[in-house]
């Protein structure tokens, strides 16, 4: 729970194993339950021996995809965490800089134009690898627009990102409308956000990148605390402002950007679980960043869980269950803390 | 005035000038605080004392002449060094993130920690005691944003403590304070400055402040020394209605010896103008 007391080193240990250990849990429970029955009993070594179909929907369908939504939930969370820091603002969200925009043009661009079949040059990479491209374009073009004599200026940052936003959503549009009927399913889907079936090693490159990200995060944790009292401010306490904001912007979008090629706009998980997180352990950053990544992991796990059972056998997109479940919430929780939020 | 365990530092500008996009905000201003000084910095609103502030503190590193924080160029001097030497207080401060007060002072411990490391028992004693001597060691566990604006600088005030300045840059610091408290945070002020060494450059507004704890002035008109000495040499009639274009009384405060200076309303100003077209 929140504590009156400053952080500690013991306090951040034990917070990481209990939401460690939420992980893991939600994990075995992804798992372990699905259209297909199979039983964490059968799991259990010493038990009767799994047919060969059940560990095939194991092995190759449920792990794999069960561990790409912990990877994508906690990506996804602690770029909902640096931004806030950088924005000053607990109601920004990793899709605010535009980033997200340029992933969107990519993937749907590749389509448009046949590449994400499995008989196409590039197969199954073809979507995602074009999504990174558009948002990397997307982080370039944002940061040369909005830098200014050699400084980043955060509000043009989150000004240019909402523009951009705004204008990859009118060439979706333009996409869509000339798009073919088959097309324009696979691109409506892929908007929606969906935890993709990766493969080990996808999945395992997608946690690399994570992880090393978020622990390069990490070094800034407490910057991020100093930068809450405003840019001047955390200056006079000694913050390089400036390389702060550009690494986190940089690094925040990379993640950003990771995760939307791959999965589409899954939204709500990079507002909810910050938000949740600092609810429950207080704002610093230093212990925010890791429970985001371990927190943020189940919560997607969780909530594709319930895209995979409750239409069974059908499917929902993840993002409509993350969408269902945290704007309510998300709405609830302004109502009885929006006084927390007065800037004025 | 230095003590002898003094361990404050000097702040010093030689024909410092800035320009705030081609326009001219400072010019040639050329100021000293010696360790154990506390010098005003007066002047009316836009005559360029707050530039002067953020120079000093490094935000504004595009300044021509030469800014030093204890003989050390301050457009040169890395931020963590700079603030683990000098601390400043700005008029205001907004908190977006619920920080507690103890976790906000913690702050001012920064650029003495290496990366990441984490407070000791140490610094948290530190943080308390700074609490402690700004009367706010009760509001320790509340958040920052719960408190009013007056207890809100009284904190910021010991989030500068417990950066153990050697100097302390003000910037109207008590616009938000009543009178007690005022009094107060200045007569801890002045303590640090005795104690310590601590090199005090403060901006102010209320004249009477000045007069009580400055032991020289700086007054500045559009970006220009107007006039600098001891502060009953600077603080008089002809130097204060030049500078703030206004009419005040000055009178000595019979109390203490010092200055006291009233500014007067308009109805006064033309009761003794001797006529008022105005009135009916």
């Amino acid at each position: 729970m929140r504590s009156s007391e400053p952080l500690t080193q013991g306090r951040l240990l034990a917070w990481t194993l209990v939401l460690g250990a939420a992980l893991a849990l939600s994990v075995l429970l992804g798992v372990a339950w699905g259209t297909s029955s199979l039983s964490l009993v059968d799991l259990l070594p010493g038990g009767p021996p799994l047919s060969e179909q059940a560990r095939a929907v194991f092995v190759d369908v449920r792990l794999p995809r069960v561990l790409a939504a912990a990877v994508l939930g906690g990506a996804l969370s602690v770029a909902g965490v640096v931004f806030q820091a950088l924005l000053r603002n607990p109601l920004a969200d990793p899709y605010v800089l535009g980033v997200s925009g340029g992933a969107s043009i990519g993937g749907v661009l590749a389509l448009l134009l046949g590449l994400g079949g499995a008989a196409s040059l590039l197969g199954e990479l073809a979507v995602p690898a074009f999504a990174f491209l558009g948002a990397l374009g997307a982080l370039f073009l944002i940061e040369w627009v909005a830098t200014v004599g050699g400084k980043l200026t955060v509000y043009t940052v989150l000004l240019t990102g909402a523009i951009f936003n705004a204008f990859a959503a009118a060439l979706i549009y333009f996409i869509q409308t000339i798009a073919s009927l088959e097309q324009l399913h696979a691109i409506v889907f892929y908007l929606m956000g969906s935890v993709p079936l990766l493969g080990y090693r996808g999945v395992g490159l997608l946690a690399a990148a994570s992880v090393l990200a978020t622990v390069a995060l990490l070094s800034m944790a407490r910057d991020y605390n100093a930068l809450t009292i405003g840019e001047e401010g955390a200056a006079q306490l000694g913050v390089d402002v400036e390389r702060i904001k550009r690494r986190t912007f940089v690094l925040g979008s990379l993640l950003t950007g990771l995760a939307v090629s791959v999965a589409g706009l899954i939204g709500f998980v990079g507002l909810v679980v910050p938000h949740l997180l600092r609810l429950l352990l207080g704002p610093d950053h230093r212990l925010l960043l890791p429970a985001a990544l371990l927190g943020g992991g189940s919560f997607l796990v969780l909530a594709d869980l319930v895209a995979r059972v409750v239409v069974a056998p059908g499917e929902l997109p993840v993002g409509v269950v993350t969408a269902l479940v945290g704007g309510p919430f998300f709405l609830s929780l302004l109502r009885r803390r929006g006084a927390r939020y007065d800037f004025s | 005035m230095t003590s002898a365990e003094s361990r404050g530092v000097r702040l010093e500008t030689e024909a410092v000038g800035f320009r705030y996009s081609g326009k001219t905000a400072l010019e040639d201003i050329s100021l000293r605080v010696e360790p154990g000084e506390v010098v005003g910095l007066l002047g009316p609103n836009g005559s360029g004392k707050s530039t002067l502030i953020r120079i000093l503190s490094g935000i504004l590193p595009h300044y021509e002449g030469a800014a030093r924080v204890d003989g050390a160029e301050v457009r040169t001097t890395r931020r963590r060094d700079l603030a683990s030497k000098l601390a400043v207080v700005p008029q205001e401060t907004s908190f977006g993130f619920p920080f507690t007060v103890l976790e906000t002072v913690l702050m001012g411990r920064h650029p003495h920690l290496a990366g990441l490391a984490f407070e000791t028992q140490q610094d948290v004693e530190l943080a308390r005691a700074a609490l402690d001597r700004c009367g706010v060691a009760h509001l320790a566990d509340r958040t920052i944003q719960e408190l009013s604006s007056g207890e809100r600088q009284r904190v910021v005030f010991a989030r500068a403590l417990a950066q153990e300045p050697r100097a302390l840059l003000l910037d109207e610091p008590t616009s938000f304070l009543d009178i007690r408290h005022q009094t107060e945070l200045y007569d801890l002020v002045r303590e640090l400055a005795i104690a310590d060494g601590t090199a005090v450059l403060t901006v102010l507004h209320d004249l009477n402040l000045a007069a009580e704890y400055c032991d020289r002035i700086y007054l500045l008109r559009q970006g220009r020394r107007a006039a600098a000495g001891p502060t009953d040499e600077v603080l008089t009639y002809a130097n204060l209605t030049a500078v703030f274009e206004t009419e005040v009384y000055v009178d000595t405060n019979h109390l203490t010896g010092q200055l006291l200076v009233v500014p007067l309303s308009g109805r006064v100003r033309r009761e003794l103008a001797g006529k008022d077209p105005e009135t009916p």
